[in-house]
């Protein structure tokens, strides 16, 4: 029996930043800094939320669009790398808020940004053996980027869930697979605030040949090209990656428009993927193909083959909130105040 | 102690749940095991109820030296809203400027951090609300 997304729901916090904002601080062209990676503004965590709170409305979100007992939900799998407890799983609370606990397994993951589309895997497999009827995935983040790195101008917050299943599927998941090396582009040291980047390094050997790799792996196990799908998804560290990344391969920008939320939102990290399959499925009809690879530092890269099913129709009745709706209502900062909502000022002490 | 106080209130603070008298309908959030008002009447009969976090402001209050644990979020409005199910609680309103809550606003609860205990401690979670 073919396994798939039951329900799926997407949260992105209300404040942002622009580019130009962040630039103005540190001497430099923010905005022309921004257009060079292909990013307008991005999402910034109000102080009181964090990779639980973001789930929690991701997973409430997917739960009230669809008539599952939240009680069927036999796992949970939370992947993030910014967990707000290094011990003490995220998943714990979010099983909680949605009564979907005790009786389940929760786990959190971390892959830098794939941490998500790990969990759906994971949820795939447990789902397809029979050993649980419904399990649950999110991928959310609160990423970091240190003062006046080139990450500042793209780390935001955001994040998604699925519930993974058997039954009434608004998106079948055809096939999954991963390529996957020991790749030091991008990592954070136990301890550390910030991650730290090998620059160009994370281009050509890290992000475009993983993607690359498992962007054929998948098209050869399918036996399909580019234009057997009507959506592309790529991972999105900035604007322009997936864009180069997904032309090379022969989709086009059409192709490409409903799964690139990085130019508006930032890069969510494990929230990245997810939250563009969510916008791709709040737009998408019956019957559309959707080619999905995600990437994640360290490294490695996850690909889906999706098609959409009728019961997408159900899923937009009276509960459901697209996206776009968290995507087009903010409101702006400047980057004094996002400091001190990122806890970016040193406070000496005094909380 | 901090802990196990917060840790019984989970149910609650994360789900809004209340519990309904089945003699006189009242409902109570937080849940109460007996009914004021029915007292003995009301002994068995207080059933558990799922609120649905919509309501609307009855009054509020803009905060500029607040606690420690909003002192990032200053100025921050604190609102008595009146739920659906007829209860009224008190909450943090979030996600829009304090110039922007009137009374009457309608408003629908979101998941958010209450507090923490210190850089090392517990984090607490719970409701707070947003303007619809």
């Amino acid at each position: 029996m073919s396994v798939g997304i039951v329900s799926y729901g997407g949260y992105v916090p209300y404040y942002r930043i622009e580019a130009g904002s962040i630039g103005a601080v540190w001497g430099v062209d923010g905005t022309a800094r921004g257009k060079g990676l292909g990013i307008i503004r991005k999402s910034v965590p109000s102080p009181d939320e964090d990779v639980i709170t973001i789930s929690v409305e991701a997973a409430r979100k997917a739960m009230k669009c669809c008539k599952v007992d939240p009680e069927k939900i036999g796992a949970m799998y939370v992947g993030s790398e910014s967990h707000p407890y290094a011990v003490k799983p995220t998943g714990t609370i979010v099983a909680e808020a949605i009564r979907a606990a005790p009786n389940l397994t929760v786990a959190d993951m971390e892959f830098a940004c794939k941490a998500g589309t790990a969990g759906i895997q994971a949820c795939m497999g447990l789902v397809s053996s029979g050993m649980i009827e419904y399990g649950m995935a999110i991928g959310a983040d609160t990423s970091q980027g240190a003062p006046g790195d080139a990450l500042e101008y793209s780390a935001s917050a955001g994040g998604a869930a699925f519930l993974i299943g058997k039954k009434d599927l608004v998106a079948e998941i055809n096939h999954t697979l991963s390529f996957t090396t020991d790749t030091p582009d991008f990592w954070r040291r136990e301890g550390q605030m910030y991650p730290r980047h090998g620059g160009r390094f994370t281009g050509t050997p890290a992000y475009f040949k993983h993607i690359n790799s498992c962007a054929k792996m998948l098209f050869d196990k399918m036996g399909t090209k580019s234009e057997d799908y009507d959506h592309a998804i790529f991972h999105q560290p900035n604007g322009k990656f997936p864009l180069r990344v997904g032309g090379a391969m022969g989709f086009s920008k059409e192709q490409l428009e409903h799964g690139l939320l990085t130019p508006i939102i930032g890069n969510t990290y494990s929230g990245a993927v997810p939250l563009a399959l969510t916008n791709v499925l709040d737009h998408a009809k019956p019957g559309d193909k959707i080619f999905v690879v995600s990437y994640g530092s360290g490294a490695g890269a996850d690909g889906f083959d999706i098609t959409v099913t009728d019961n997408i129709k159900k899923h937009r009745k009276k509960k459901w909130q697209p996206l776009s709706e968290l995507m087009d209502n903010f409101e702006l900062l400047d980057y004094a105040t996002y400091a001190k909502f990122r806890g970016k000022i040193n406070m000496g002490g005094v909380t | 102690m901090a802990i196990a106080r917060f840790w019984r209130e989970n149910e609650s603070r994360y789900n809004m749940q209340g519990k309904k008298c089945g003699v006189c309908q009242k409902v109570y959030f937080p849940a109460r095991d007996m009914c004021p008002k029915c007292r003995r009447d009301s002994m068995g009969m207080m059933k558990k109820i799922q609120l649905t976090g919509k309501g609307e402001v009855i009054s509020y209050s803009i905060i500029h030296d607040g606690l420690p644990e909003f002192h990032m979020q200053i100025p921050y409005t604190i609102a008595i809203i009146e739920l659906e199910e007829g209860v009224r609680i008190t909450g943090q309103i979030v996600d829009c400027k304090p110039d922007c809550v009137d009374i009457g606003s309608k408003v629908e609860s979101v998941f958010r951090k209450l507090g923490e205990e210190g850089k090392s401690g517990v984090i607490h979670y719970g409701y707070k609300f947003k303007l619809i």
